[in-house]
């Protein structure tokens, strides 16, 4: 086991996908993924990392270029942000239904306008939808592993699937964190070199991204679904075979004290470090307070979130992002719908946070405890809100 | 330094009109319209080829004909993504095969890796990612097979239009003669990168055009061809003429044909007797409505235009 250094979290991710012995990078900079590409460039440059990277002119050729890569069997890295990835969109679909396990990190940033550099979950939720894998990190151990983690999912034969690691900007992006780093004998015992099952080879001709006619395209999409759904054993299964190996066991949902708890925070990456300092205190003045936090958001793990859920009374939903239909966050509308089909009835309020680096802090998830409690109580109408807006 | 692309071109295995290849890696069967120039030129590309080259394709006719899923008619690997991005994609799998060739995990140092897109997806929505590849060096081969609108989607202009042409979005009517613009020149774009290799060929020149992508296929770093491709769909010609349409646009010096080798220009076809443009311009009726000033307006434009040539081609 490797020892313990303190290192920026963005220059943990590179070192993972230094350790994973990538062969193509395909970047573009954009705040606050910058450290990730730079330190990927440099390791390049120093001989530390046998790979082309390839400075395109954008994120929509980043996006291309990776295709590429991946299309010719080349194991493929690359990262973004916010508008980077709203750029990336179109071909993020693609990449899905060619099943390429290009490997991504992004470091999650508001999506424009007000164009804004800081912290949320604007673009995560923007390529929800998008076909790929997606993780999402709380600390930067977290992110390291779940990096070559991502690898060993991707290009697992069951599965080849492209996949993200979500990481918060600057909030956990450029923080410097004590990380245990794995060594290179240590990474190959669990990530293997990629070969692909079929690739761009003039010794094997295949048509790669054909014309879907309405006889096939139902299909398509189907086998797709069924792709991604079933990838979540492999999942699982990676995860567990990294703790057997190395001592860190992950699951798709981290629950934090919620044993006996009555009121439960559901959040997404990073800041549920801070909603842990405010749960600890609270449980201190005796409230039953406990965290739910998806590791894994795609696919969206129903099942643990049920579980997780099925003795809470009251249900605190916190988004990073907001979806302009006049409807709250769009993380509630899928824990929503996960409950209707199990049948559980909590009291659910959506909390919108953190918007476009809008500080959270302890004080704030005592508050939203508090309201929700109290919310619950009157049996008031559960309307979901933007925590701390200046009227 | 890498050698120079005159150097690297001057053994190529030339074509003989007596020993044209017989390799047809983009087979029959495909979908085009009955005297498609686009997939002629695409064919005789392929035919200079071979088998050891993958293809990225831009979406468009080119791509629609030739992939109907389950069928297809390559007999190459051949990779579509979007309309844009062929350059990107081709700059993918051209650095993909490079770094596994130097860490032995593969030994194939001979492929050649061919992009390319319709007008559209070259000089228009294209013209970003094919710049980025140009710029960054990748050893490939981009062919913009040029009919001179958006096909695919039922004949509207593009910045390849050229001036006058009726499209289904530059309609002549009361305060418009049409096309309003004149044509985008891609190929002084592509050579403006100072890239090893830069041509313009057409079909009707066949040997030309293979021996074209021969050579662009042999120098070291980017090569760009742009081919003069005519629609018979969407120029309202007759099918059984678009072969003498793209000799016409030759012979009017409407589309020269020249090479730029480390960036020296050369005329490849030097079109002692040009004919007036009126000969090419009446063959198709998405030139009908064009007045006698506006043909005139055409012919002083390209008149200029070759005198323009000429200046580049004396460096
Ligand atoms: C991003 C995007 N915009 C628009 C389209 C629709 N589209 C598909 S092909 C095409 C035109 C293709 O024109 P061109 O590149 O000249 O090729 P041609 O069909 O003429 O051979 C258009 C507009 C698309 N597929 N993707
Ligand atoms: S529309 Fe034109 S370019 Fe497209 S297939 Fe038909 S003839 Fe060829
Ligand atoms: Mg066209």
């Amino acid at each position: 086991m490797g020892k313990r250094v303190g290192i920026e979290v963005s220059l943990a991710v590179s070192h993972a996908v230094m350790l994973a012995d990538v062969d193509v990078i395909a970047a573009y900079p954009i705040t606050p993924q910058t450290h990730i590409v730079e330190h990927l460039s440099e390791l390049v440059a120093d001989g530390l990392l046998d790979a082309e990277f390839i400075p395109v002119e954008s994120e929509h050729s980043a996006m291309s270029t990776s295709v590429g890569a991946s299309a010719a069997g080349a194991r493929t890295f690359t990262a973004t942000s916010s508008q980077g990835l709203a750029l990336m969109v179109e071909i993020m679909y693609i990449a899905s239904s060619l099943r390429l396990p290009i490997v991504m990190a992004v470091a999650n940033r508001a999506l424009s306008g007000p164009i804004s550099i800081w912290n949320d979950h604007g673009d995560m939720m923007l390529s929800r939808d998008t076909g790929w894998i997606q993780t999402v990190a709380e600390n930067g151990q977290e992110v390291f592993d779940l990096v070559l983690h991502a690898y060993r999912v991707a290009e697992d034969p069951r599965v080849m699937l492209p996949m993200i690691v979500n990481l918060d900007g600057f909030t956990l992006s450029h923080m410097i964190e004590p990380i245990e780093f794995l060594s290179q004998e240590e990474v190959n015992k669990y990530l293997r070199p990629y070969r692909a099952p079929i690739r761009m080879d003039p010794e094997n001709p295949i048509t790669m991204g054909p014309v879907g006619m309405p006889e096939v395209y139902t299909e398509a999409k189907k086998a797709q679904d069924e792709a991604l759904k079933n990838s979540k054993k492999v999942i699982i299964e990676a995860w567990k075979e990294f703790g057997d190996l190395f001592g860190r066991y992950y699951s798709p949902v981290e629950t934090y004290r919620m044993e006996d708890a009555e009121t439960a925070i559901l959040i997404l990456g990073s800041l549920a470090e801070t909603a842990m300092t405010a749960v600890d205190k609270m449980r201190d003045k005796g409230k039953k307070v406990g965290i739910i936090r998806p590791r894994l958001f795609r696919p969206f793990p129903a099942d643990e979130i049920v579980e997780a859920v099925k003795n809470v009374k009251n249900l605190a939903v916190i988004d990073r992002a907001v979806a302009l239909n006049g409807m709250g966050g769009p993380l509630s509308f899928e824990i929503r719908s996960v409950l209707y089909d199990a049948n559980l009835h909590p009291y659910l309020k959506n909390y919108i946070a953190g918007l476009g680096g809008r500080d959270v802090t302890v004080d704030d998830f005592s508050d939203i405890v508090s309201d929700i409690e109290s919310c619950a109580q009157k049996g008031v109408k559960p309307e979901y809100t933007i925590v701390n807006v200046r009227e | 330094m890498m050698e120079s692309a005159a150097e690297a071109i001057r053994n190529y295995e030339k074509i003989k009109a007596s020993k044209i290849p017989r390799v047809e890696p983009l087979t029959n069967g495909h979908r085009a319209c009955q005297g498609c120039g686009e997939v002629l030129a695409l064919r005789l590309v392929m035919k200079a080829l071979g088998h050891n080259v993958i293809v990225v394709s831009a979406t468009g006719c080119m791509e629609i004909i030739s992939s109907p899923y389950p069928q297809t008619a390559w007999e190459v690997p051949w990779l579509h993504v979007a309309f844009e991005n062929a350059a990107a994609v081709a700059s993918g799998v051209e650095a993909a095969y490079k770094v596994m060739n130097r860490k032995g995990k593969i030994n194939q140092p001979d492929v050649t890796f061919l992009a390319y897109g319709g007008d559209g997806g070259t000089a228009d929505i294209g013209l970003q990612s094919l710049s980025g590849a140009l710029e960054r060096g990748h050893n490939f081969l981009y062919v913009c097979l040029d009919n001179e609108a958006y096909m695919n989607t039922g004949i509207q202009r593009s910045s390849s239009t050229p001036y006058g042409a009726m499209t289904t979005t530059s309609p002549p009517g009361k305060k418009s003669i049409g096309q309003m613009t004149w044509k985008k020149n891609v190929a002084a774009i592509a050579a403006a990168h100072e890239i090893p290799y830069v041509a313009t060929a057409s079909p009707a020149f066949h040997i030309d055009l293979m021996n074209k992508v021969r050579k662009g296929a042999t120098v070291k770093g980017p090569a760009y061809i742009h081919i003069f491709s005519p629609c018979p769909t969407g120029w309202r010609c007759d099918p059984s003429v678009s072969v003498e349409v793209a000799r016409l646009v030759v012979q009017t010096r409407i589309f020269p044909l020249y090479e730029v080798v480390d960036g020296k220009w050369r005329l490849t076809n030097k079109v002692k007797h040009p004919k007036p443009v009126i000969e090419y311009l009446k063959t198709q009726r998405r030139f009908r409505h064009l007045t006698e000033k506006e043909i005139n307006k055409i012919q002083q434009r390209v008149d200029k235009e070759w005198e323009d040539l000429l200046k580049r081609c004396e460096y």
